[in-house]
């Protein structure tokens, strides 16, 4: 029942050392790789960890998403990208070219194929919309025509054509997130870095956000790495995941895998309030034992990528006898694979509650028996 | 006649206060930038001169105006050869007002809110644009709020200017009224310069209110 998990696990990267991965063409092709990536800062208390052997591959073209709760170092980490922080042991490559040398000119010409956005926007209050997203291209000495043409063209693309003359301050947070949007896109970055962007915005305007950045690696194929805590962005948006607990990577892989069937605890806690858990009326009626010989037994049957086809419920029914009553549950899609858990009761059939958990097991990728109910 | 001694009086107050101001506003403004990006954590970090230059500032934020206009009487007859009248009371004022005007500007642009140094930085600028289109633009109502304190504050020390052979609105408040006992013409001062104040402050606050889009 588990060879759909086993053989994706075997696929997973894994951390490696910086020898192995040197060689796997895979890696090499990356646009960004961190090999044995650390960050110690000096604070009141001596040295504080921030990163620890991070090592990771982003590839061309996909989102990638950095999870973890606050102060698990995913801010270092996607600074380290364009050199807002300086990691202090480890490399950063960025198109197989270690960035850590690079002096401000460099550095510069760096940042200008590196878009970033913020979770404050942080937009020039003095500036109207056009002079914010013309400024980049302003300090960069571009005539001022080709100014004109490209923050009209990017103004245009994130939605915002009246409002040219608009100061940041009379825009709603989800105005000043496309503005950043644009100002991050005006020199035609390979890759958007975006930092809790949409964690100061109410979910509505999220998902107006999450589907504008989604467009945008889809039409202009522009790689995004985004940080967040909020696992509802993951789902949404990202093809890979990492999770970072304490500076150090701790789970990742493809973003359906990962919330399928999250390996580590500090998954599991941000993946809490996606999944469905027992309710708790019906928690407080499961008891351990039949308590009659009409009570019935409740299975929960978990689905951590669904790949092939979808579960047939009448085969599923069938195989399991008796009643069978759908108590909670449900299947949502993420990436193409369906992911979820039904919660059924079972009564009157003639297996016992153990031949029940294995009828289902041809079904589910788990099947656990949670108790008994009348 | 009293009325030109006013008028003469007056122009002297404005010349003294406008030309000293306006070296202030030059010198003070570079001299906040280097103190705020040379601080800790700063874009231009170097932290013995941003100890030396505050204390400079401080070592003349600390002397009153009478005592440092007397102290100063050798070098101001070497800048300007004489101690006496308008030019004279200029550079004691211009020494006050410089320091004074620039802590008042450092504080405005360490206001300026550390992401957005961040977010131009991430778009490729070089640091003296973040100077240029960042720190300054965006401290600028704070700037201007701090140029009008320093206007009126200048107004208040060129009077006492006045009290050593200055000229201005002061002294002619401290020879008639305070020596001659003559109160029309000390109560034409006083009103004077209620009136130049508040065409100063609400000018400023004007001003500033208009460069805040915030």
């Amino acid at each position: 029942m588990n060879a759909v998990n086993a053989r994706l696990r075997h696929e997973a990267p894994t951390p490696q050392s910086a020898d192995q991965t040197e060689l796997h063409p895979e890696l090499n092709r990356a646009l960004v790789r961190f090999i044995g990536l650390g960050k110690t800062y000096n604070g009141a208390q001596g040295p504080v960890a921030a990163l620890q052997g991070i090592d990771l591959a982003i590839q061309r073209g996909e989102v990638f998403g950095i999870i973890g709760r606050s102060g698990a170092g995913k801010s270092s980490l996607i600074r380290t990208i364009n050199r807002l922080e300086q990691p202090t042991s480890g490399r950063v490559l960025i198109d197989q070219i270690d960035i850590g040398e690079f002096d401000e000119d460099r550095l510069v010409e760096l940042r200008r194929r590196i878009g970033m956005i913020f979770q404050h926007f942080n937009l020039m209050s003095a500036k109207t919309v056009w002079q914010n997203v013309e400024l980049p291209l302003k300090v960069a000495g571009v005539p001022k025509e080709q100014r004109q043409r490209k923050v009209r063209e990017l103004l245009e693309l994130v939605g915002l054509q009246g409002k040219h003359k608009a100061y940041p301050a009379q825009l709603s947070g989800g105005q000043k997130q496309r503005v950043g949007i644009a100002r991050a896109l005006v020199h035609d970055p390979q890759i958007l870095l975006c930092d809790e962007a949409t964690s100061a915005l109410d979910p509505e305007t999220t998902q107006s956000i999450l589907g504008l950045l989604r467009e945008i690696n889809q039409r202009l194929g522009l790689t995004i790495v985004l940080i967040t805590h909020e696992m509802a962005v993951i789902r949404e948006v990202c093809d890979r995941v990492v999770v970072l607990e304490q500076g150090r990577m701790v789970e990742q892989g493809p973003v359906w895998e990962v919330f399928g069937n999250p390996q580590h605890e500090v998954s599991r806690t941000l993946l809490a309030p996606l999944q469905h858990a027992i309710p708790q009326e019906l928690q407080s009626r499961l008891q351990g034992q039949p308590a009659s010989a009409d009570a019935a037994t409740v299975l929960r049957l978990k689905f951590s990528g669904i790949d092939r086809e979808e579960p047939d419920l009448a085969a599923l029914f069938s195989a399991l006898g008796g009643r069978v009553r759908l108590l909670h549950g449900g299947i949502e899609r993420i990436q193409g694979h369906g992911l979820g858990q039904l919660l059924l009761a079972v009564s009157g059939s003639s297996w016992g509650a153990e031949e029940l958990r294995q009828r289902a097991g041809n079904w589910a990728q788990r099947v656990e028996v949670l108790g008994y109910v009348v | 006649m009293w009325f030109d001694r006013l008028l003469q009086g007056f122009i002297d107050t404005f010349l003294m206060v406008g030309v000293s101001s306006l070296i202030a506003l030059l010198a003070g403004i570079p001299l906040a930038v280097i103190l705020v990006t040379s601080g800790k954590g700063g874009i231009y970090e170097a932290p013995a001169l941003n100890r030396a230059l505050g204390a400079f500032v401080n070592l003349f934020r600390s002397i009153p105006f009478l005592i440092l206009m007397v102290a100063l009487i050798p070098f101001t007859r070497l800048i300007v050869g004489t101690t006496y009248g308008v030019w004279a009371a200029v550079v004691p004022l211009t020494i006050a007002a410089t320091p004074f005007f620039a802590r008042i500007a450092e504080v405005s642009l360490r206001e300026v809110d550390h992401g957005l140094i961040e977010a131009a930085q991430a778009m490729g600028c070089r640091r003296w644009h973040i100077v240029w289109h960042v720190l300054l633009p965006e401290a600028l109502p704070g700037i201007v709020g701090g140029f009008t304190i320093t206007l009126v504050t200048m107004i208040n020390s060129s009077a006492m200017a006045g009290a050593i052979g200055a000229g201005g609105l002061g002294d002619i408040a401290y020879r008639y009224g305070y020596q001659r006992f003559d109160s029309q013409i000390m109560l034409t001062v006083i009103v004077l310069l209620v009136a130049l104040v508040a065409v100063i402050q609400l000018g400023g606050d004007r001003l500033a209110r208009d460069l805040n889009k915030r």
